[in-house]
């Protein structure tokens, strides 16, 4: 159907945006990656020498990368499977035959998941102040203590944790709950008039047909979380002692603030991968479970 | 038994609830109180006095209205120009057969594991090049086009009947014509959804303002916001009023096209 010219007609503007603004820099970033790019040639690029994998082994060799690396798998690994779980548990009480005004608790959940992330940040940034903070107040009341959740280097990243929790178990809740209208009704049925109980059904039905939604979403959770950066950007600035540097704030700082482009470059190929192999790990899972 | 249960599910519920918007309640009561009332032990939920007076501030002395032009332009142009060069991708993909369409597709799909972090070094010096740095085009430019764009309005298009189009065609309109005038209208619901996402998304980016706009006057409100909350830390009551003013559009917006919103997502997560 249709000619040539109206395809090229159609395409072309996404193609040239998406080739020339997108696959061009990831092709540049590579090369970049290879070379001691830094301040002097941002004014001219002469003075860019190829260096060829010096900035990966001055990388592999950084404690702050090490550092970044650990506090972002640590927020991955630990934040991840808290707001999945969070939004697992949210699904399942809305969707819960008992429950009424569905629509309303669902809209309440997912409300924070549209505010912007750095307002939400300079928000939290007060409910975790350690003398006025709404937090501590509530956990006083359990005899907790003046604890500083943003000042002190054990407690910083926890804090974000939570923070990001609240932020972001909405979006893959309304996945859940897609998830979740989608097991025929008749399943559910047939496994009452068997005698199961709600556990079990639970087990044997909605966590099994809820499989492939799950690994959906670790993959998307995983990526967006890889790219922490505005939280510690707006509430700790990678401190106190770097507890809450992450990798992408790394690459920022040293992009963009200290103008060394080329490690930078090999930053962002390192997260990259990380991404890349966690996706890849992730499909392989489900591929075993279908296959079971 | 099951009352019990009920009871218990709907305190639970509710409980998460205000747990959910308490944090953003608290947000535009603190905005509300006088300078230095926020900052006291227990913390106030409700201001002891309402004043407008930090938004007075915001809009007189630390040009506000500018940030929140420059969020708005922005991001109804790159709705706007996105929208438009993704359904012509998508209607192509979906409806038009050509070589190598498949496998052009595929590259693209599989590009979205790319994180966007990785061509920002080498965009920000070709722009720099081009003089783009601190400009509005600096910001539009990435945003112009998405392949997760192109996915969802080829998704869409492929369900358009090709005898509609057929017919069309026999009645003597032209490619654009077809696009313009049977496609478009036929692929609102996917365009609205889309137009959606992006204003939203673009209103609350960060990093790549962050990163273009180098002056104070093309910021837009995140970047101004993050600005102003690492200068003005001790200033409780004035940061409310500026995450108010910065999550009030976004959220208003939400309340309007709520369902739309959700659904949108929760079709997006069905495909896969």
């Amino acid at each position: 159907m249709g000619g040539k010219r109206a395809v090229i007609l159609f395409l072309g503007p996404a193609l040239v945006a998406i080739g020339v603004f997108f696959f061009v820099p990831v092709l540049a970033a590579f090369a970049l990656s290879f070379t001691d790019f830094d301040i002097y040639a941002l004014g001219s690029f002469d003075y860019a020498r190829f260096v060829g994998f010096k900035n990966y082994a001055q990388l592999l060799a950084d404690p702050l990368f090490w550092k970044a690396f650990r506090n972002t798998l640590e927020f991955l690994l630990i934040g991840g499977p808290l707001s999945i779980g969070v939004s697992l548990a949210a699904a399942l009480m809305i969707q819960s035959k008992l429950v009424r005004w569905k629509g309303f608790f669902r809209t309440a959940y997912f409300t924070p998941v549209v505010t912007t992330l750095v307002a939400v940040a300079v928000i939290w940034r007060f409910i975790y102040h350690p003398r006025f903070g709404l937090l501590n107040y509530l956990l006083s009341f359990a005899g907790i203590g003046g604890i500083d959740w943003l000042g002190d280097q054990h407690w910083a990243m926890p804090a974000i944790i939570l923070m990001a929790v609240w932020k972001n178990f909405g979006y893959n809740m309304v996945i859940f709950i897609a998830g979740l209208q989608n097991i025929p009704a008749e399943l559910y049925e047939a496994a009452s008039i068997d005698g199961a109980g709600h556990l079990q059904q639970l087990r044997t039905i909605t966590v099994p047909l809820l499989a492939p939604t799950t690994v959906y979403i670790s993959i998307l959770t995983m990526i967006g979380y890889f790219q922490l950066f505005s939280e510690p950007y707006v509430m700790t600035q990678g401190g106190p002692l770097n507890s809450t540097l992450s990798i992408v704030l790394l690459m920022y700082q040293q992009g963009f603030r200290w103008w060394n482009m080329g490690y930078s470059a090999a930053l962002a190929f390192v997260l990259f991968a990380f991404i890349m192999a966690g996706s890849f790990l992730q499909s392989r899972v489900q591929k075993r479970w279908e296959a079971s | 038994m099951k009352g019990l249960g009920t009871v218990f599910l709907y305190i639970l519920l509710g409980l998460v609830a205000v747990l959910t918007l308490a944090p953003l309640l608290w947000m535009v009561s603190a905005s509300l109180m006088p300078t230095g009332d926020a900052s006291a032990f227990p913390p106030p939920f409700l201001p002891a006095r309402i004043t407008f007076a930090h938004y007075t501030r915001l809009f007189t002395n630390l040009n506000l209205a500018r940030y929140l032009f420059n969020s708005a332009f922005l991001a109804v142009s790159v709705t706007a120009i996105s929208l438009f060069v993704n359904s012509m991708a998508g209607y192509a993909f979906a409806k038009y057969r050509f070589r190598g369409r498949d496998p052009l597709f595929k590259l693209l799909i599989a590009s979205m594991v790319i994180p966007s972090q990785v061509t920002m070094l080498p965009l920000f010096l070709m722009l720099n090049k081009m003089g783009f740095i601190n400009s509005y085009i600096g910001v539009i430019i990435p945003g112009m086009a998405s392949v997760f764009g192109i996915f969802l309005i080829r998704q869409f298009a492929l369900s358009i009947p090709d005898s509609l189009i057929e017919a069309a065609r026999i009645d003597g309109a032209g490619d654009f014509r077809i696009y313009r005038s049977l496609i478009l209208p036929l692929c609102k619901p996917i365009l609205v959804t889309l137009a959606i996402f992006t204003f939203m998304g673009t209103w609350n980016d960060f990093l790549w303002p962050l990163i273009v706009m180098t002056d104070d006057s093309m910021y837009t409100l995140p970047v101004a916001l993050a600005n102003l909350s690492l200068e003005h830390v001790q200033d409780t009551e004035l940061m409310m009023a500026g995450s108010v003013m910065t999550i009030a559009p976004v959220l208003i917006l939400f309340a309007a096209v709520q369902r739309h919103y959700i659904s949108g997502i929760m079709a997006g997560g069905l495909k896969e």
